[in-house]
């Protein structure tokens, strides 16, 4: 549960290290779901047509923000999705991920029709990235219920941070531990940009609505989240599974394990993770299970040797 | 009577053939007629166990060095095991 200023708390933050998303259940008003499908339903054809050779006049009552532009400059009122993004627990969240008023990179409708048999392969949208552990995230949206089986976005918790091409994983058709949403109407995921993920069919009589936009930071994510309880639980690296483990800390938390991270693979993730904790809350000298203390204290001893 | 291929992938959590499967892909050249895979999440406790089921081994990974300075950089699953079976049927 977010802190009382909207804000992810440190736990909720370790979480998204370890999932590569958080889930928020029910958090759009019913009310401003509806409104949310109208528009959506206005927008999604100006969407597609962009693909085609004629680039249609703007969906009526929503004007469609630019790529590179602060999020706050788009969908003005009277826009329900813009009035979705800024609900204060939705600003809280992306502020913690991403900083205020982060950059508009891209959006979409995602429409699945009642009866719809189409499957995505699994993939990952970040197709060009960085190897720094700065992120983007990626906000889906469901305003309506989706029920088991009715075409909720399939997805496998703790993929985010390996380094893939996007289509590389379309092989893999199922994984352990992998998850297809299903929710109530106003629940959203936030998801790391590197997340693996692909649509699914939709055999129902009912139709499946999702939003999804991606957002860039336009500050360093260093402790942008409410950090009240982080004293408490950050760790040196003096935090080992086989040495001295505190009772509650970031590093504990980060140790979680997915159904598929089995064998001794999984301490790769394990780096990741600690590499990108280092890069949140601005602390080199964070660590678990001393995986990157260890190297970095050898490797300063050969420099002080010189060159071997 | 006429030959089709089924294939099977199999991750493993390790690059040994009796290590537990974490990932899996069934194709069916036999658009069904023939037996598919078991239910179960996975469908083979282990490669090994596959191989106890009838099914043939066509692959296994290599193991090649990463290259330097990705050595420890996790990306797709590293242990892909292929193995495939042949099924007669009468011709269409």
């Amino acid at each position: 549960m977010p802190a009382a200023d909207h804000r992810l708390t440190t736990r909720e933050m370790a979480d998204f290290v370890v999932d590569g998303y958080l889930r928020f259940e029910g958090i759009v008003p019913e009310a401003l779901n509806q409104r949310t499908v109208d528009e959506m339903r206005r927008l999604m054809p100006v969407k597609l047509a962009r693909f085609g050779p004629d680039v249609p006049a703007e969906a009526e009552g929503a004007a469609q923000p630019r790529t590179g532009t602060p999020l706050s400059d788009g969908y003005p009122p009277p826009s329900a999705i813009g009035e979705m993004l800024r609900l204060p627990a939705i600003r809280g969240i992306l502020e913690s991920l991403v900083g205020p008023d982060p950059v508009f990179d891209h959006d979409f409708v995602h429409f699945v029709h009642a009866g719809s048999g189409f499957r995505q392969l699994l993939h990952v949208d970040a197709i060009i990235d960085s190897t720094d552990p700065s992120f983007d995230v990626q906000l889906f949206y469901f305003p309506n219920e989706v029920r088991a089986g009715e075409g909720g976005t399939r997805f496998v918790p703790g993929t985010h941070l390996r380094r893939v091409r996007a289509e590389g994983v379309s092989r893999y058709h199922r994984i352990r531990g992998e998850q297809q949403f299903t929710g109530p109407a106003g629940t959203v995921l936030v998801a790391h940009h590197g997340l693996w993920h692909a649509g699914q069919p939709n055999p129902s009589e009912h139709e499946r609505w999702m939003y999804k936009i991606r957002l860039n930071p336009r500050v360093p994510q260093v402790k942008l989240w409410n950090t009240s309880d982080l004293d408490a639980l950050q760790n040196d690296a003096s935090d080992h599974v086989f040495a001295t483990v505190p009772a509650d800390s970031v590093g504990r938390r980060l140790r979680r394990r997915h159904d598929w991270q089995r064998g001794h693979e999984e301490r790769y993730d394990l780096r990741q993770r600690a590499l990108l904790w280092r890069y949140l809350s601005g602390d080199t000298a964070f660590d678990v299970d001393y995986y990157l203390t260890r190297v970095e204290q050898r490797g300063a001893l050969v420099e002080e040797v010189g060159s071997v | 009577m006429t030959v089709r291929q089924q294939v099977l992938y199999l991750w493993l959590s390790e690059s040994a053939l009796d290590s537990e499967v974490i990932a899996w892909a069934f194709h069916d050249g036999t658009q069904g007629r023939q037996g598919g895979i078991p239910d179960g999440d996975p469908p083979y406790k282990t490669g090994l166990a596959a191989l106890e089921e009838g099914w043939l081994l066509l692959q296994s990974p290599q193991i090649t060095p990463p290259p330097p300075g990705r050595e420890f950089d996790p990306g797709y699953l590293p242990y892909e095991f292929v193995f495939e079976r042949h099924w007669e049927l009468p011709a269409a």
